[in-house]
């Protein structure tokens, strides 16, 4: 839904591209398409961009800095943020207003330098059933997908879907495969899954169709530590292969 | 202290305030009660703060026993409650004696029924609520639905309750608030993905609440909608009361206990007004879409909220 009221697809794509998502809620896009005015078809999957997402920390980060009255929540993912607010207290058009104001001038907002974090994964057999599967399809060996599951430098892009859930891409062209046509009614905690060029833990046991390579014991949800999660926005994750020992070692440590 | 016992926990019974909001960047939604309006009012009626924390029971409510006296009000959905056995009034203010046992049947009508108490339950917070989030465990009551033998404590209510003095909510205020079937939507940011054709299919059919259905989402059966380019996209924020069009062309409205993000287009987005309206949905009920503009939204839930902070809410 687009406003009535003003520009919108606005003509700069630094600017970012607004939608109405609800009568409490507004969606900033940093794609490509915010370059072209009016452009209806879907975002591609494509379309995440490092500059895009650079600029989605950036408005989260501005905004966690200098919350503005009346925002209630953010949303962040690949290349957008959602903001919710109180729809007693702010209308879309003076939040469209004030975040302008702060995209324009977020690109001197220092962003917290990326950690490093290293997830410890035990891959296939019960841990990773479909680590055989996914190898097949490519015509590799499940010892060089492992290989390339774990040799990729993965980005953050946002935590989303539910509690403590890491976005991470992306994934070894050669190992780029689809979700399940069926999802699992329920996926054990941490198992370590890709979808598309996307890969991820699953923090929680929650349904999903992601496919499972393995499973790491290491918590990644910590609702008691301050941060919440093992990791943030915009940090670099890389997985390291470990034995069924190793891991049973680690579980109970 | 004051404390209920459970003696059976009904279908699903959790802890619920009014939910956790500001963890979207952890991908964490607020939860809460599915049906706030009815909690508030709950709340109100006992003397609390409109945010205390009350049980939200499920088509099925429960039994509990009072060891010590306690004011309470039911609200939301009629689940036929007694006090030891005999019958007692919805939306009111009750005193229940020492000993008294609050039982409560299948509903007659509505998805929720809420027992507030004098002081609120207490939990500890997590994360500033006392919301039960069940899919993550954490929150309200040990982070779970209640169970036969559970053992809930009652905050100490300020001043006390030695004068007890009955209120009720006003018949035309209940009236006004009552859930509706025809619920009221704006545009989604997907919304012009839709072709023309495909909308008139949208707001012209009834669909049907699927028993799948939860406080995560609302899983729709009807007329399919077909989605443009396969029905993926990239993930992205969404909001609650969002109708997302899954692959198979079966809409979802994203409740409560949504996932922060997803990867399905939004056709629509239930207003703010009617999303208590959404608690209040059995599996099998038949609803059907409006389209309204966002000025009348923002109407809508203007003069819901005057209602609900109005004096003549409620009346003794």
């Amino acid at each position: 839904m687009r406003y009535t009221f003003d520009r919108m697809g606005t003509s700069a794509s630094r600017g970012g591209r607004f939608l109405v998502a609800s009568d409490q809620a507004l969606i900033v896009y940093f794609d490509p398409q915010a370059d072209e005015n009016g452009a209806k078809a879907p975002p591609l999957q494509n379309q995440i961009t490092i500059e895009g997402h650079e600029r989605v920390r950036r408005l989260l980060r501005l905004m966690e800095l200098e919350p503005i009255a009346g925002v209630r929540n953010l949303h962040p993912a690949y290349c957008s943020l959602l903001i919710k607010f109180d729809a007693l207290k702010l209308r879309h058009e003076e939040l469209d207003k004030i975040l302008r104001g702060y995209i324009s001038r977020m690109e001197k907002v220092a962003l917290p330098e990326p950690r490093f974090v290293e997830i410890p994964v035990c891959y296939g057999g019960e841990f990773g059933p479909d680590l055989q599967n996914v190898a097949d399809s490519h015509g590799l060996t499940a010892e060089r997908a492992i290989e390339l599951h774990a040799s990729t430098t993965y980005t953050v892009y946002f935590l989303g879907f539910a509690p403590g859930f890491a976005y991470l891409g992306e994934v070894a062209e050669e190992l780029v495969t689809p979700r399940l046509a069926t999802p699992r009614k329920s996926v054990p905690a941490g198992s370590v899954g890709i979808a598309g060029s996307q890969t991820g833990v699953y923090p929680i046991s929650t349904p999903g169709g992601w496919r499972l390579l393995g499973r790491t014991p290491v918590a990644m949800f910590r609702p008691e530590s301050p941060e919440m999660s093992l990791l943030s926005i915009g940090d670099r994750v890389r997985f390291v292969s470990i034995s069924r020992a190793q891991f049973a070692e680690l579980e109970n440590s | 202290m004051s404390l209920i016992e459970v003696r059976a926990p009904g279908l699903l019974t959790t802890v619920q305030d009014l939910g956790r909001e500001g963890f979207g960047p952890m991908g964490v939604s607020p939860s809460g009660a599915a049906d706030p309006v009815a909690l508030r009012i709950g709340n109100r009626l006992v003397g609390n703060a409109e945010g205390a924390a009350g049980l939200e029971m499920t088509l099925l409510g429960g039994t509990f026993v009072f060891p010590e006296r306690a004011v309470v009000a039911l609200t939301g959905a009629n689940f036929g409650a007694t006090v030891d056995n005999g019958s007692i009034e919805m939306w009111s203010s009750l005193e229940v004696q020492p000993g008294q046992t609050l039982r409560m049947g299948p509903t007659r009508a509505g998805a929720r029924c809420y027992l507030c108490v004098k002081g609120g339950i207490d939990v500890k917070l997590f994360l500033g609520s006392a919301s039960t989030h069940l899919l993550s465990g954490l929150g309200g009551f040990e982070g779970r639905s209640l169970r036969k033998g559970d053992v809930l404590r009652i905050r100490a209510a300020n001043g006390g309750f030695r004068t007890f003095r009955k209120t009720k909510m006003a018949g035309r205020a209940l009236e006004k608030l009552s859930p509706r079937r025809v619920l009221r939507v704006t545009a989604g940011p997907q919304s012009e993905w839709f072709t023309e054709e495909v909308q008139k299919v949208f707001y012209g059919n009834t669909f049907r609440v699927a028993e799948e259905s939860n406080r995560m989402g609302l899983r729709l059966e009807g007329a399919a909608i077909s989605t443009p380019s396969g029905g993926e996209m990239i993930s992205e924020g969404v909001s609650l009361g969002a109708v997302q069009i899954t692959a198979s062309g079966l809409p979802i409205i994203l409740f409560v206990e949504q996932q922060t993000t997803g990867g399905y287009p939004k056709i629509a987005n239930v207003i703010s007004a009617d999303l208590s309206s959404l608690g209040q949905l059995r599996p099998r009920d038949e609803i059907r879409f409006e389209r309204v503009e966002l000025d009348t939204a923002r109407m809508l839930l203007l003069e819901q909220e005057k209602l609900l902070a109005s004096k003549e809410l409620i009346v003794e």
